[in-house]
């Protein structure tokens, strides 16, 4: 007998707009202790439907169906019942640990109560099984950590808690919803990681939901896939991976670029399949003069450590980083969050003062122009932003979003003029452009991407700063949007600065690639030498650490994971900034700073970078 | 034309802004659309009631002194002790009132609107003076220092409004203050600064329109505040001058004759109530309307 | 903490200063002096009296020669009444006066707390609408008009309580002011709790808490209480100052002989070192009270650093 059976789920929201049917007749099963993954896009009901098995929908939320669990059916079991199977036979973990974890109580105090809240035991007893379960999850100084306030521990060192918090009473399933989702790559791989040991040392059988079927591919054994709302396949692992049955499974594999194959000109995004200008990409166009030059770039920031007098101190969020860019070139730039990756295209376009060194525009330096002079320049120069609907005034028409460059660039044109661009980029960008009356909160977040970019666009700019463009979109969404920028490039003959986390979109668009840690270039090379002969160790753990979406090579391939988490830019380590978390670091990594310098074809700041490209 | 037929043709496609959508919500709001029909026919009649009353607010009927609500002699909410009509008197307490409390709160706006927007805008140093300005002044007893000033330099009604209204600004000015620092950092706004749109214009058209919603809201629930703090002063005797009067001065003479005329208290005590009231309401409906967070 | 709590304190000197410099300015440079309202005096004779009140000395020297008596809680004899110092008058009528702002406080936070997590964890049935109709009333109609009616029903007509005065101390003549004084701040911190507990109980660390099986009950205690009254915290400042300025007209109506009384009765007769007195003594307390409100603050909120 299954350990779980699920039939005929169905999970329905009364909201203003009327009923929403969430989850449409779902039936699954979970075996002892195996580990199942349930992949869908945002809305495609994976979530709420192990919500409603824990009854934990929200209040206007309501299921009906069979969740067969010891005898028991979970959904129609009382209240009182189902608290007492929460946490102690069933347990869950959550998205982002940053609001996970109770900010307002030490650990102690809130993984102590979830112990003697189902068994009977001392304090003591409570304390030193939470400690012995902190240390499970490879802790460092538990008992320390133990009386501390979640928001003194980094993202990573949270997780891990909400899984020790999760297993304090070896419960039979553990279901985690995205857990890695909020994670950086190198995080989300320890993760990953740990959570199969433990699966495997505590014979918990565990639900693990994503949106990533690479995350699926290396953890799971069988794997549901869920589009709204509805069960679209679901089979074994390598099933799944290798003969998907189903569209829609078809689509979502192909629809992510992958790091483990050869690069594809264009991702399937459903949309006509091999455009016009697939193939017709500018080459890596060396040897023209470049377009854009970055030397020595520095930004920093005054941070208040709070108090009354307010002391402020330094945080130097861009540390000297060159860079060029031909016309018509993708420049992708790559690194976990916080490394400044984001604080540099700010810089490029004087977002931010810089505190150092200078960013030259068709041969301009840009700190020696005038403010009038600035202006003009900035039309040669835009930006698109992560979040799609932030990055529009929800106040403003779509009309007047895309019109507002024309009217501060070029006031001889008329209001007919003006209309006439706009509706012919809105058309450029896929949209109708009948669409300028209307307002941001009327598009989904893949449209308000295309209105971001018709801005950007609008002008007719030389360069494009894509500042995370994707990462806030679902992934068919999010090709339909790689392959309209690459599109554009082909057409327009754009420069584009691509910033991303995903190293796997980042060398389907990008010519050469930057990485950064902690404010500084580690590794400028071209897209081919990045991901096969990567030097620097930074690199190579990156690239190490994202996770492929092929059950077999995921699970043979040899790691080089990262330990711990990224050190604060408020007080970086001395010489080399990865030193603390490089497994090839020396004494003498810790006292000189390695230069950017030429390695083979690539160029990379690591003092043994010979040595270890032969070990590759 | 019907849709179908635009459709056809290639017109834009209507919008709905965010206003459409807070009208929306809010005119489905029955409580908040009852008290903003209460105001305006409370705004209109004390306006325009007193025109057509035969007594002058001052008029002192001295066959009629302090007579309970009657028809027969025309005064409908009674007299007072000096014979003087209640109805009127209550209207025109109510101009006062309603008078201070737009006034104010519109000198207090103007204060805070610039105040905030100043040190949110511009930020950095100037920003954290300029705010220990404000955390230093809330933590005076303003009421205190107000009864000092009407005490001392005469209650004269410009004093109220200028009283008011400085203490009234310190919460505009951080409120607006708040919201500018947020949007500064949205990114729409850093959209517009890499297009190298002016300073100005950025203002114009991403900051203040974005800044609208809440300080309708805001001066919503001042305009109620205002109020109250003007009738504190009148019930102390520090208001408006005799003969004319506001809500505040009425509610204190009718508390003194509590047990012999009761009407006295009970008709201005209720409109000041229901004037409160209402603008409270209204307000609490549009902050549901106009918060973009539980949408 | 104890360098936190030396910053805290010294962050309210200046605030302190000013107040006492705005007060004193104002009244002195306002028209009209303490001996208008007496038979017209020689004029050698209110010569002699501004002499010995230092009142023929330039401003500047008297406003140091104020603040060095009160940094020996020295507020100067009373104008008006003559045989009395403004810190004996103070320490008579303060104590009646804190008896009733404090009462005043405890019931408004008690039955605020209560009420407004009542309606958030009943969000939108109708115990919330109750609650919420019933703060909004509370805090539509001003104290000194809930006074008179209170005093016309339970006392005129009802005749329950008593209508005034202080009677031997008795509990009975304190329900109604307290009462009056509470009720809007009631309503505030009803409407207040109930607003942040809402947004509490949304937030993820509660579903959290649901999920390891903790029964609501404790949930809302161990985890949604703490957060759900640091708003209620902060208001304690505004909220003091608020109970204080009421209480001058409830003191009024009720005829409680407080602290209200001298100042209300002081600056109408222009007594300069009263009036002064009263203002920097609840100044004082009001600031001393954020102070600690501060630190109870930083106390419950492990995200603010003492640093």
């Amino acid at each position: 007998m299954s350990l779980l059976d699920v039939s005929n789920l169905n999970v329905r929201f009364d909201t203003p707009d009327g009923e929403v049917h969430a989850v449409k007749d779902l039936s699954f099963r979970l075996e002892r202790g195996e580990t199942l993954g349930i992949v869908g896009e945002s809305g495609s009901g994976k979530s709420q439907s192990v919500l409603s098995l824990m009854g934990l929908l929200a209040d206007n939320g309501r299921a009906d169906g069979v969740a067969q669990f010891d005898g028991h059916n979970l959904i129609t079991l009382p209240e009182a019942q189902l608290r007492r199977m929460r946490g102690r036979r069933i347990s869950m973990i959550f998205q982002d640990p940053m609001t996970s974890l109770n900010p307002y109580l030490t650990l102690a105090d809130q993984m102590i109560q979830v112990v003697r809240e189902h068994e009977t035991v001392s304090k003591k007893a409570a304390r030193s099984r939470c400690l012995e379960m902190l240390e499970a999850v490879s802790i460092p100084e538990a008992d320390d950590r133990l009386d501390r306030y979640p928001h003194e521990l980094s993202g990573g060192m949270r997780q891990r808690v909400m899984i020790a918090a999760s297993l304090l009473l070896n419960p039979e399933i553990l279901i985690a919803d995205e857990p890695t989702t909020a994670l950086d790559v190198t995080v989300q791989a320890q993760i990953l990681e740990l959570m199969r040991d433990l699966s495997e040392r505590f014979e918990t059988s565990t639900i693990l939901i994503t949106h990533d079927l690479a995350v699926v591919a290396g953890t799971c054994e069988r794997v549901l896939v869920m589009q709204g709302g509805e069960l679209k396949e679901q089979g074994e692992v390598r099933k799944i991976f290798y003969e998907p049955q189903h569209a829609y499974t078809q689509a979502l594999l192909k629809a992510v670029p992958r790091l483990d194959e050869e690069r594809v000109e264009r991702l399937l995004d459903g949309g006509e399949v091999g455009g016009a200008a697939a193939g017709a990409r500018a080459g890596n166009a060396a040897g023209a003069d470049p377009l854009l030059a970055v030397e020595d770039l520095k930004v920093s920031f005054r941070v208040h450590t709070g108090g009354f007098w307010g002391h402020t101190r330094e945080l130097k969020a861009v540390d000297g980083v060159d860079l060029e860019l031909a016309p018509g070139e993708t420049l992708g730039i790559v690194g976990e969050s916080g490394c400044g990756k984001s604080t540099l295209a700010r810089a490029i376009l004087k977002l931010v003062p810089l505190a150092g060194g200078q960013v030259c525009l068709l041969g301009r330096g840009l700190s020696e122009l005038d403010s009038a002079e600035m202006r003009k320049m900035r039309s040669d120069l835009q930006i698109i932003f992560q979040d799609p609907l932030a990055s529009l005034n929800p106040r403003m028409t779509v009309g007047d979003i895309v019109s507002e460059p024309l009217w501060t660039h070029r006031p001889d044109l008329d209001k007919a003029a003006v209309r006439q661009r706009v509706v012919h980029v809105l058309k450029r960008v896929g949209l109708e452009g009948r669409e300028l009356n209307r307002y941001p909160h009327e598009f989904s977040g893949g449209q308000c991407q295309r209105i971001g970019i018709a801005r950007a666009l609008v002008l007719e700019p030389k360069l494009i700063i894509c500042d995370e463009p994707v990462s806030a979109l679902d992934v068919s969404i999010q090709a339909q949007i790689v392959n309209l920028l690459m599109d554009l490039q082909a057409e327009l003959g754009l420069s584009l600065i691509f910033i991303a986390h995903d190293l796997a979109v980042v060398r389907h668009i990008s010519h050469r690639v930057l990485v950064m840690y902690l404010g500084t270039a580690v590794e400028i090379a071209s897209r081919e030498d990045l991901y096969e002969r990567p030097s620097h160790p930074y690199t190579r753990a990156l690239i190490s650490s994202v996770p492929i979406p092929d059950p077999d090579k995921e699970r043979s391939r040899a790691r080089e994971l990262l330990f711990g988490d990224l050190p604060s830019p408020m007080d970086p380590p001395s010489g080399c900034r990865f030193r603390t978390r490089c497994r090839h670091a020396e004494p003498r990594c810790a006292e000189e700073i390695p230069e950017l310098r030429a390695v083979g074809p690539s160029r990379v700041a690591c003092h043994r970078a010979e040595e270890l490209l032969e070990t590759v | 034309m019907s849709a179908a037929t635009s459709q056809a043709v290639g017109e834009d496609i209507p919008g709905r802004s965010l206003w459409n959508d807070a009208w929306r919500v809010l005119r489905r709001n029955r409580a908040a659309v009852a008290s903003a029909i209460l105001i305006s026919v409370m705004a209109v009649l004390v306006i325009v009631g007193p025109l057509f009353s035969s007594y002058a607010y001052d008029f002192t009927d001295w066959s009629n002194l302090s007579i309970g609500p009657s028809f027969e002699t025309g005064h409908i909410f009674g007299t007072d002790t000096l014979g003087r009509d209640l109805f009127v008197r209550t209207l025109y307490g109510g101009r006062v009132s309603l008078m201070v409390g737009i006034v104010a709160t519109i000198v207090s706006l103007v204060i805070g609107i610039s105040y905030g927007a100043t040190a949110g805008y511009l930020g950095g140093r100037l920003d954290h003076i300029m705010m220990r300005i404000v955390d230093i002044l809330y933590a005076l007893p303003f009421m205190f220092l107000v009864i000092l000033l009407m005490v001392f330099f005469g209650r004269h009604i410009v004093l109220i409004f200028v009283a008011i209204g400085a203490i009234n600004w310190l919460d505009m000015a951080r409120i607006v203050r708040g919201q500018t620092l947020s949007l500064k950092n949205k990114e729409f706004v850093e959209a517009a600064e890499a297009q190298g749109v002016t300073a100005f214009a950025i203002l114009r058209r991403h900051i203040v329109p974005n800044l609208l919603g809440v300080v309708a809201v805001y001066v919503t629930l001042t305009i109620p505040q205002v109020i109250l703090v003007e009738s504190f002063l009148s019930f102390l005797g520090l208001g408006v001058q005799e003969p004319m009067t506001s809500w505040g001065a009425l509610v204190k003479d009718g508390s003194e004759e509590l047990e012999s005329a009761p009407w006295m208290l009970t008709f201005p005590a209720l409109f000041l109530a229901a004037t409160l009231f209402c603008f409270n309401f209204l307000g609490d409906g549009m902050r549901d309307a106009l918060d973009p967070k539980d949408r | 903490m104890l360098r936190y709590s030396l910053r805290r304190f010294l962050g309210a000197i200046p605030t302190l200063l000013i107040l006492i410099a705005l007060a004193f300015f104002m009244i002195r440079l306002a028209p009209g002096g303490p001996f208008d309202a007496e038979r017209a005096l020689l004029p050698e004779i209110e010569a002699n009296l501004r002499a010995a009140y230092h009142l023929d000395e330039p401003l500047p020297m008297q406003f140091v020669r104020y603040l060095g008596n009160l940094a020996r809680a020295d507020f100067g004899p009373s104008f008006q009444y003559r045989d009395y110092t403004v810190t004996e008058l103070i320490m008579t009528g303060f104590p009646v006066s804190l008896r009733l702002g404090g009462s005043a406080m405890v019931v408004a936070l008690l039955f605020g707390i209560s009420a407004g997590s009542l309606a958030a964890l009943r969000q939108n049935t109708r115990t919330d609408y109750t609650v919420m109709s019933l703060s909004m009333t509370g805090i539509s109609i001003p104290n000194f008009v809930m006074a008179p009616l209170l005093i016309l029903l339970f006392a005129v007509y009802l005749g329950w309580l008593p209508a005034g005065g202080l009677g031997e101390g008795s509990w009975r003549n304190m329900v109604l002011p307290v009462i009056s004084l509470a009720l809007p701040q009631i309503a505030y911190v009803a409407r207040l709790t109930r607003g942040s507990m809402i947004e509490v109980l949304r937030s993820p660390f509660i579903r959290t808490a649901k999920a390891q099986g903790l029964p609501m009950y404790k949930i809302l205690i161990r985890h949604a209480l703490k957060p759900a009254l640091l708003p209620v915290v902060s208001y304690l400042g505004p909220a003091t100052a608020a109970v204080i300025t009421g209480s001058v007209v409830i003191e009024q109506i009720f005829g409680v002989p407080g602290l209200g009384r001298f100042f209300v009765q002081g600056a109408l007769n222009r007594d300069y070192t009263l009036v002064m007195g009263v203002v920097v003594f609840y100044g004082v307390l009001i600031i001393v009270f954020n102070f600690l409100v501060d630190l109870a603050y930083a106390w419950l909120d492990p995200k603010v650093k003492y640093g």
